[in-house]
C-alpha cells in the first residue's frame, strides 16, 4: 500500500510539475503581454517595461519558470499588483467557498447516483430501469450553466424557495447550506447521471461474473449478493471517475458562481480578469489545477484502499 | 471491440444508419442533430428578422405570433438570433472535434506504433493535459489574449486532444499485434500503409462514437463561456451571449433565458442520444446484448 | 430409482433468442446413484452447462423447460418455490466451478467469503471459522488458519481450487456437481485435485456429477459415464463397456480424439470434421449425421431410436446393436 501510494504521489508531483510548465509555454507562446493586458491601451513603453521588470516578465521563460517554482515552493504566488497583498492570500480565501459547493454537489450526486445505478441494475431491463436510464443520458447532457440559470429563474426568482445570490453569512451553518442547495443542485445533476449509469453498467458486468454465479450456487440471499457482494466492486469504477469529476466540477463551479454571485475561485478569476488582474488569474488557475490532479490522486489511493488486489500490487 | 474490429466498408454505412434510425432513441438524436445543421447552415434564410437588427420601439416583449421567443432589451427578435446561435454552436464544435481527433489520431497512433519511450512520454502529455481544468484553462488564456471563438477553439481542442489520443494508441497497440499487421510487416509493408490502411478504417468507429459524445460537451463550454463573455464578441449572437442577455434581465423577463437554453439542452440530447445509438451499432458486443 | 439422489427424466430446456427457439437440450435422461459419481462427457455446446444451471435452476432467463422434471432427494426441483430451491443451494446440492480464477469475490477474504456460506447455520463466528479451517486443513492448504484472512488473488489457480472444494463440501451436501473442475489446472495438480476429491468422496458419501471433456479423469474417477452431443445423451452406460465397447460413432470419434489415447506417432491430431449443428434449426434425423462416417439415408430422415445394447450401456443411434460400430 505504502509502495503504491508513494509511486501515484510521485507520478502526480511530476503531472503536477508538468502542467504548470506547460501552462507557463502555452502562456508565453500566446501572443499578448501580461504587462500590456494589466495597464490597458494608454500605458508609456516605460511603464510597460517597468511592470514586466516587478513581474520578472523581462527573464528568459526558463528563468521564469524556476523562479516560479521557486516560489510556490514556498508558498508564494507572487503579489496582486493592485492591492498588494500576496496572491496566495487572495486565493486561499477563495478556495473554502469553492471546494464547499464542490464537495457537496460530490456527495449528494455520488449517493443519488449510485442508489440509481443499483436500483436500474437490480431492475434491468424494466420500466423503470428504461425511465432512469433516459433520464440519466438528459441529466449528462444538460450544461451545468443552463440548469444553474433555470433553477434560479424558477427556485429563487419565480417561487423564491432558496436565496438568489452569495453564499450565506458567515459561521451561519443552516444558512451557508441554505445558499449551498441550488448551486450544489446545479453542477451535481450532470453527475448523477455519470454515475447512476457508471453504476448500473460495473453492476450488470460483476453480476455476471463467476464469482456472483459461485454466491448463488451457495445460496446467499440475492439481496446479499447485490449490496455486499456485487456493490463492493461496482463501486471502485465510480471512485476513480470522482477524481476525475473534480475536474469537471471546478469547471462548472465557474458558472455557478457567476450565475449565483458566490464568492468562491471562479469567481475571482472572472472578477480578475475583468479588472486586468493577470497575476490573481494565473494563481487560481494554477491552485486548481494542482487542485485537480490532487483530487485524482487521492481517488486512485482510495481506490487501491478498497481494493485488495491494486492494494497489493508490487 | 478490440478483437472484433472489422474494417467497415461503404456498404455498412447504410446498416449503420439503418440501426441508428431503429433505436427511438436514436432516431430522436438524429432528427435533432439533422435540425441543428439545418438551422446552422441555412440560418440567414430561415431568420424572420435580422438578429442583431435593433428596434426599441419592440423591445423586452414576451412571446407572440410575430416574435415566437420574444424580444430583448435591443428589441432584437430571440427567436432569430437562437436561430443564428446554431452557427456560431457548429462553428466551434467543427474545428475543435476536427482538430483534436486529427492531433489525436497522430499522438495515438505514435504512442501505440512507437518505442516505450515516446509512447510513455505521449501518455504522461496526455495525463497532463487532462489535469487542467478546461475552463480555468480557458479563462487564463482570454486573461491574456481577450474574449475570442479563436481562444475557445484553442482551448476546447487543447483539452479534447487525451480523449482521442488515447482511444487510438489502445486500438493500435491490439492491433499492432494481431495476425493481420504482423503478417502485412512481414511482407514489407511500410509503416505509414499499415496506419493509413489498416489501423485508421479500425478507429474510425469509436472515433465517431466519441466525437458524438464529445459536440455536446464543445457546445456547452463555448455557449458557458460565451455566457461568461469570454467567448463571441456582441452583437453576434451565442446560445451562451443569448443566455447571458436573460441572465441580466432575468427579474424582467424570463422568457430570454427559456429561449436561449432550450437549443442548447436539446442541441446537446441529440448529440448524446446519437452518440450512445452510435457506440450500440458500432460496438457489436453491445448490440442485441440489452 | 429409489436409489437415485438426483433424477433427470425427459428434460428439454429452450432458450428464446432473436434468432429463434435454440433447443439446447432435448428429451435429456441422466440418473445419479446415491454416493456414486457419475461423468458427463461432450466437446463445448453440447448443453453441458445447460445441465447444471438446470440443476440448481439458475437458468439464464430466456430459458424455458420445455418437457420433463428433475427430481433430487424425493422432490422435483422445478416445482420448489424460489426460496425452497435457495434453501437446497449450498447445503444438499454444492458445485465447483470450471475457472478457479473467477470462482471467489476479489474484494473479500476467503475467510468472509467461507463463513458467509454458512449463513444458515446457527453457529458462533469462531465455529464458523474453526469449521472452515477445518475444511481448508482436508484440502490441503498449508496453515490455513492465517490464510482464512487473504484475499483470492494471493492464492494459485490450484490453491483457489482447492479452496472452492472446500466450500462445496463444507456442508456435507448429498449432491456435488463439478463442471469441469480441472481443465483450468495443469496435469500434476489436476492429478492431485482429483485423488483429494476421491478421498473426501468417500468420506462425506456424497454423489458426484462430474463434467469434463477430459475422458482420462473420467475414466479414473466415475463409475458411469454419460457422453452427450449437441444437447442429447447419445451414449450412456459404465466406463468400463463405454470406453471399450462404443456404440455411438461419435463416443467412438472422441476416444479416437483424446491425446491419451493415441499410441503412435502422428503426424496430425485427428479430429470430428464439421461443427456442432446450429440448435435453431436442428436437422431432421440425426444430429450427428453431418459430421458421421458411417451415416446412411435413413440418419438424414428418420431419428434414432435409444437403444438398449446391454445390461447399463445405451446408445442413441440406427446401428447401435445391429452390428459393432467400428
Amino acid at each position: 500500500m505504502l509502495k503504491f501510494a508513494t509511486k501515484r504521489i510521485g507520478l502526480a508531483l511530476v503531472i503536477a510539475a508538468l502542467s504548470v510548465t506547460l501552462l507557463f509555454i502555452i502562456i508565453h507562446l500566446i501572443p499578448g503581454d501580461p504587462a500590456r493586458t494589466m495597464l490597458g491601451p494608454r500605458a508609456t513603453a516605460e511603464m510597460i517595461a517597468d511592470l514586466q521588470a516587478r513581474m520578472g516578465l523581462d527573464k528568459t521563460l526558463v528563468e521564469q519558470i524556476l523562479i516560479f517554482f521557486g516560489n510556490m515552493l514556498r508558498g508564494d504566488l507572487g503579489m496582486d499588483i493592485f492591492s498588494n497583498r500576496p496572491v496566495a492570500t487572495i486565493v486561499f480565501e477563495q478556495l473554502p467557498h469553492t471546494l464547499a459547493l464542490i464537495l457537496s454537489a460530490i456527495a449528494w450526486s455520488a449517493t443519488l447516483g449510485i442508489f440509481l445505478g443499483c436500483f436500474s441494475a437490480v431492475r434491468r431491463n424494466s420500466l423503470a430501469d428504461r425511465i432512469t436510464g433516459v433520464l440519466a443520458v438528459s441529466f449528462i447532457a444538460a450544461p451545468a450553466f443552463v440548469i444553474a440559470l433555470y433553477s434560479l429563474l424558477l427556485f429563487a426568482v419565480k417561487l423564491k424557495w432558496f436565496p438568489a445570490i452569495g453564499a450565506g453569512e458567515p459561521g451561519d451553518i443552516g444558512d451557508i447550506i441554505w445558499h449551498l442547495v441550488l448551486p450544489s443542485f446545479a453542477i451535481g445533476l450532470s453527475w448523477v447521471g455519470y454515475i447512476a449509469r457508471l453504476v448500473r453498467a460495473s453492476m450488470l458486468e460483476i453480476m455476471g461474473e463467476g464469482h456472483v454465479r459461485t454466491a448463488r450456487a451457495f445460496g446467499l440471499p440475492e439481496n446479499w449478493i447485490t449490496y455486499r457482494y456485487a456493490l463492493k466492486l461496482a463501486i471502485l469504477p465510480t471512485v476513480t471517475v470522482i477524481g476525475v469529476g473534480m475536474g469537471f466540477l471546478l469547471s462548472a463551479a465557474v458558472f455557478a458562481e457567476i450565475v449565483f454571485s458566490r464568492p468562491g475561485l471562479g469567481k475571482l478569476v472572472i472578477d480578475s480578469i475583468t479588472t486586468r488582474n493577470y497575476p490573481v488569474v494565473m494563481g487560481s488557475v494554477l491552485v486548481s489545477t494542482i487542485l485537480f490532479v490532487a483530487s485524482t490522486t487521492l481517488s486512485d489511493i482510495v481506490n487501491a484502499i478498497l481494493d485488495p488486489r491494486i492494494r497489493q500490487a508490487k | 471491440m478490440t478483437d472484433t474490429a472489422i474494417v467497415k466498408t461503404r456498404g455498412e454505412f447504410a446498416d449503420v444508419i439503418y440501426h441508428l434510425v431503429r433505436d427511438p432513441l436514436g432516431c430522436t438524436g438524429f432528427v435533432i442533430v439533422l435540425a441543428f445543421v439545418f438551422a446552422a447552415l441555412f440560418a440567414d434564410f430561415i431568420v424572420p428578422y435580422d438578429p442583431i437588427a435593433l428596434n426599441i420601439k419592440e423591445r423586452l416583449q414576451g412571446p407572440s405570433l410575430s416574435h415566437l421567443m420574444g424580444t430583448d432589451q435591443l428589441g432584437r427578435d430571440t427567436f432569430s438570433r437562437v436561430l443564428m446561435g446554431s452557427r456560431v454552436a457548429l462553428q466551434v464544435a467543427l474545428p475543435t472535434i476536427g482538430g483534436a481527433m486529427f492531433i489525436g489520431i497522430l499522438l495515438g497512433m505514435i504512442a501505440g506504433f512507437g518505442s516505450r519511450t515516446v509512447d510513455n512520454a505521449i501518455i504522461l502529455f496526455f495525463d497532463t493535459i487532462r489535469s487542467f481544468p478546461t475552463v480555468m484553462f480557458a479563462l487564463a488564456v482570454v486573461a491574456l489574449v481577450g474574449p475570442s471563438l479563436k481562444t475557445v477553439i484553442f482551448v476546447i481542442m487543447m483539452t479534447s486532444i487525451p480523449t482521442y489520443g488515447r482511444v487510438v494508441r489502445t486500438q493500435t497497440l491490439s492491433l499492432r499485434n494481431s495476425e493481420f499487421i504482423l503478417a502485412e510487416r512481414s511482407l514489407g509493408a511500410s509503416v505509414a500503409r499499415i496506419l493509413g490502411v489498416h489501423i485508421l478504417p479500425n478507429v474510425m468507429g469509436p472515433l465517431a462514437v466519441l466525437a458524438a459524445m464529445d459536440i455536446p460537451t464543445v457546445v456547452g463550454l463555448e455557449a458557458g463561456l460565451s455566457f461568461l463573455g469570454m467567448g463571441v464578441k456582441p452583437p453576434t449572437p451565442s446560445w451562451g451571449s443569448i443566455l447571458n442577455d436573460g441572465y441580466t434581465l432575468i427579474r424582467n423577463t424570463p422568457w430570454i433565458i427559456v429561449a436561449g437554453g432550450i437549443p442548447l439542452i436539446l442541441t446537446t440530447l441529440g448529440f448524446t442520444f446519437l452518440g450512445e445509438a452510435l457506440r450500440d451499432v458500432v460496438d457489436p458486443k453491445l448490440r442485441g446484448q440489452k | 430409482m429409489e436409489n437415485d439422489i438426483l433424477n433427470i427424466r425427459d428434460m428439454s430446456i429452450h432458450y428464446s433468442t432473436p434468432r429463434g427457439t435454440l433447443k439446447a437440450l432435448r428429451h435429456v435422461n441422466v440418473s445419479v446413484p446415491k454416493g456414486k459419481i457419475i461423468g458427463v462427457v461432450g466437446e463445448s455446446g453440447c448443453g453441458k452447462s445447460t445441465l447444471i444451471s438446470a440443476i440448481i435452476r439458475l437458468l439464464a432467463p430466456n430459458a424455458n423447460l420445455a418437457s420433463g422434471a428433475i427430481t433430487f432427494d424425493g422432490k422435483d426441483l422445478f416445482g420448489l418455490s424460489e426460496d425452497e430451491m435457495r434453501g437446497l443451494r449450498g447445503t444438499d446440492i454444492s458445485m465447483v466451478f470450471q475457472d478457479p480464477m473467477q470462482t471467489h469475490n476479489p474484494v473479500l477474504t476467503i475467510g468472509r467469503q467461507m463463513t458467509d456460506i454458512q449463513y444458515r447455520d446457527d453457529m458462533t463466528m469462531e465455529q464458523k471459522t474453526k469449521r472452515a479451517v477445518d475444511m481448508l486443513t482436508q484440502v490441503g492448504i498449508p496453515d490455513p488458519a492465517a490464510r482464512l484472512n487473504q484475499f483470492p488473488h494471493e492464492f494459485s489457480g490450484g490453491m483457489r481450487q482447492r479452496i472452492a472444494i472446500a466450500m462445496a463440501l463444507m456442508a456435507r451436501p448429498k449432491l456435488l456437481i463439478a463442471d469441469e473442475p480441472t481443465t483450468a489446472l495443469d496435469a500434476t495438480l489436476e492429478v492431485q485435485i482429483i485423488k483429494r476429491l476421491e478421498e473426501l468422496q468417500a468420506d462425506i458419501g456424497c454423489s458426484i456429477l462430474f463434467i469434463s471433456h477430459h475422458l482420462g479423469v473420467i475414466a479414473e474417477l466415475c463409475e458411469e459415464v454419460v457422453v452427450m452431443y449437441a444437447g442429447e445423451v447419445v451414449e450412456q452406460g459404465s466406463v468400463r463397456e463405454v470406453f471399450h465397447s462404443p456404440q455411438h460413432p461419435y463416443t467412438k470419434a472422441l476416444l479416437e480424439c483424446d491425446p491419451g489415447h493415441i499410441k503412435e506417432k502422428t503426424r496430425n491430431l485427428p479430429t470430428i470434421p464439421g461443427e456442432i449443428p446450429d440448435l435453431v434449426n436442428i436437422p431432421a434425423g440425426c444430429a450427428f449425421a453431418p459430421r458421421c462416417p458411417r451415416v446412411f439415408d435413413a440418419c438424414h430422415t428418420q431419428r434414432p431410436e435409444w437403444t438398449r445394447i446391454k445390461e447399463g450401456q445405451h446408445a442413441l443411434c440406427h446401428l447401435a446393436g445391429k452390428e459393432a460400430v467400428q
